[in-house]
């Protein structure tokens, strides 16, 4: 396997009151290998968008990623390059799509001008040439009649054809990775299935690497490779997908796994976490969830990090360092 | 079981004026919706974007003027009350949004806006009502002090709560739901679904519950109306809808769920194309363009099929008896 991308030790800090930073990521690691999909799971205001953000240098300031923190692209420090190194590998080496597709694209452009306009902003082709590779592009994510939609303006199109605009216009620099962002929460539920289907199969006919975002562990089941559950700026819990479905260790995953309805299955009373998420200028002392655990104990008060639970699957949690404990909440939850 | 609310044959057409002042075909965003709410019971509307669920819920509280048909809450027609009247039953009958926020007066604090419903309708002295909010909050699960409190001093989930609290107010028994849930993290959401079901449970409130996620719906509704087109199309029991759907459109956006479960491998049927619009739906079925049943023929293209009994639900089709099902073959 060939690693395309090395996140380590990752902190975005924003000025809080006075002369104070407030640290929205803070220490995040994981990396990325070639055709693989890791979904990066958390709720609204755990730092996973502006994790991937900083995969570019795209924080908006006065955030900034703050020292210490190595971003590997291959061979490529991401964190050294300024100008036009750091633009050459925006789309072309990572491409990004987000939530709404409106806001991303040109209203006043067709769809063939703002997809030829990245082809050739990364090839040096001939702007038939880029026509010919932009009708291909938008076969290949699915969008019927091409040749048509490529005259048309955003406006013309559903929610699901442009989000499928937007990935064939990631696609054009054929990058190594593509980050999507919550790509389907605006979308519909029979357009989202369509939508993870394109993402799907690009992955695998191009061994594109996916970073999937989202808070919605449902689209991740049968389709990320790796699952990073996020909490309070940190990875709380890491591991192969069918391994944390099965085996939610950390009490947040697990929390968040009682919370959420299910469409099959006996039908119970819903679970879930008290209290909410804490905001970034406030994170917690000790364990960052120690304050909604219903687990906590006297460690808590002692910040953990990343603990083994099994080879390959990691916990922000002392509970791992018990084998008895951590049994007796599988076997709860 | 008696009615409390009634909707018969309920349209909302949108218009809009066309370029340089042409009439435009309207929006038929409801076009012909008939359904029951029971005392106690939670109907659900689910449907997709567009479908027109939230022009139901609004036209039936008359936040929008109806284009036609007939609405009944306890016996009484809603569409022809005049103000003082409508003031009065709006006692009963409230909405909760789907964004808390934008529904909260951003400098009123939480305790007035509670207490607004109570001063209106002189529903309490006023050396009582400080006493009432107090325990409306309590009811809803925030600390009684919160009432001196402004709306961005509280987080979605707790600006959910005080939208509850403020539909609780007044003499309630019925609330319209739209979409409550769906702006809320996993964690919040569970908390908001089970305080909507404990207060059902508590006063015996009905609930209209506008929701386009199936498995959100499961856990709260009795019965489940799904709307393509600004028609329903199915309705039934929550149960029989989920297990034996018949309706092809039912069946595909229950397969389209997606489960927190890697070993549930169930059949996805993945839709082709894109909601028609419906300023101009296709004649027929209105769900012919995208439909996958295999039976689908010219019938199809040219009747509309109307609600009928099949199986255990109420089913728009013309082929509902062999509607094919994406049979989850969960390996446990």
């Amino acid at each position: 396997m060939t690693r395309v991308l090395e996140v380590n030790n990752l902190r975005v800090s924003f000025p809080g009151t006075g002369h104070t930073r407030f640290y929205p990521v803070d220490g995040v690691s994981f990396s990325l290998e070639r055709g693989e999909m890791l979904a990066l799971v958390g709720e609204s205001g755990c730092g996973k968008s502006l994790t991937s953000l900083a995969l570019l240098q795209l924080i908006p300031p006065p955030g900034r990623i703050e020292g210490g923190s190595t971003i590997r692209l291959g061979d490529t420090d991401v964190l050294t390059l300024k100008g036009e190194a750091l633009r050459r590998i925006r789309g072309r080496r990572v491409g990004m799509i987000f939530q709404d597709p409106m806001t991303s694209l040109n209203p006043v452009f067709t769809v063939e001008a703002q997809v030829i306009e990245g082809i050739l902003a990364h090839f040096k082709i001939s702007k038939a040439e880029a026509r010919d590779r932009a009708l291909q592009l938008l076969r290949e994510v699915g969008i019927p009649d091409p040749a048509d939609r490529l005259k048309a303006y955003p406006h013309q199109l559903s929610g699901g054809m442009r989000q499928r605009v937007m990935i064939a216009i990631a696609l054009s620099a054929e990058p190594e990775i593509l980050v999507a962002d919550e790509p389907t929460t605006a979308l519909d539920v029979t357009v989202q299935a369509q939508i993870l289907e394109v993402l799907d199969g690009l992955r695998t006919r191009r061994g594109m690497a996916v970073l999937l975002i989202t808070h919605d562990l449902g689209i991740v089941a049968g389709r990320a490779d790796r699952v990073a559950v996020m909490y309070a700026g940190q990875i709380v819990e890491e591991a192969a997908t069918a391994r944390l479905f099965a085996n939610p260790s950390h009490p947040y995953t697990q929390g968040l796994f009682a919370s959420v309805p299910r469409i099959t299955g006996p039908l119970k009373r819903l679970n879930p976490i008290r209290g909410s998420v804490p905001a970034p200028a406030a994170w917690p002392t000790g364990c960052r969830f120690r304050p909604r655990c219903p687990q906590a104990f006297d460690r808590s008060e002692t910040e953990p990090p990343l603990i083994p639970v099994e080879p390959d699957h990691r916990m922000r949690c002392w509970l791992a360092e018990d084998p008895n404990t951590s049994r007796s909440l599988f076997l709860d939850s | 079981m008696t009615a409390l609310v009634s909707v018969r044959n309920l349209v909302k057409y949108y218009h809009s004026a066309g370029l340089f002042g042409r009439s435009a075909p309207p929006v038929r965003a409801v076009d012909g919706v008939s359904f029951d709410v029971g005392r106690g019971e939670t109907l659900a509307l689910v449907g997709e974007s567009g479908c027109g669920k939230s022009s139901v819920g609004r036209t039936l509280l008359r936040l929008q003027e109806p284009t036609s048909g007939e609405a009944l809450y306890e016996g009484k027609d809603v569409f022809s009350l005049n103000r003082t009247a409508l003031r009065q039953i709006r006692r009963r009958m409230q909405i909760i949004f789907q964004d808390p926020y934008s529904s909260l007066n951003p400098r009123m604090t939480v305790g007035a806006a509670i207490a607004e419903g109570i001063e209106i309708h002189h529903l309490a002295p006023r050396q009582e009502i400080p006493g009432r909010v107090a325990a409306l909050l309590e009811e809803v699960g925030l600390d009684p002090t919160y009432a001196r409190r402004y709306p961005h001093e509280f987080s979605g989930g707790q600006r959910q709560r005080v939208g509850i609290a403020r539909a609780l107010a007044v003499q309630l028994s019925f609330i319209v739901c739209d979409e409550p849930v769906s702006a809320l993290d996993v964690s919040v959401q569970a908390q908001v679904l089970n305080l909507l079901a404990d207060l059902q449970h508590q006063r015996g409130l009905s609930y209209l519950f506008i929701a386009h996620d199936l498995a959100v719906v499961r856990q709260i509704a009795h019965r489940i109306a799904v709307m393509y087109l600004g028609r329903i199309v199915e309705e039934g029991s929550t149960n029989e809808i989920l297990s034996d759907p018949r309706h092809p459109y039912t069946v595909a956006l229950l397969s389209a769920v997606p489960e927190p479960d890697p070993s549930a491998r169930r059949a996805r049927i993945v839709l082709s194309g894109d909601l028609p619009s419906p300023s101009n739906p296709p004649p027929g079925c209105p769900f012919h363009t995208r439909c996958f049943h295999p039976l689908k023929d010219t019938r199809c293209r040219i009747e509309v099929p109307l609600l009928r009994p099949v199986g255990g639900t109420l089913a728009a089709c013309h082929y509902a008896e062999s509607t094919p099902r994406a049979v989850a073959d969960s390996v446990a």
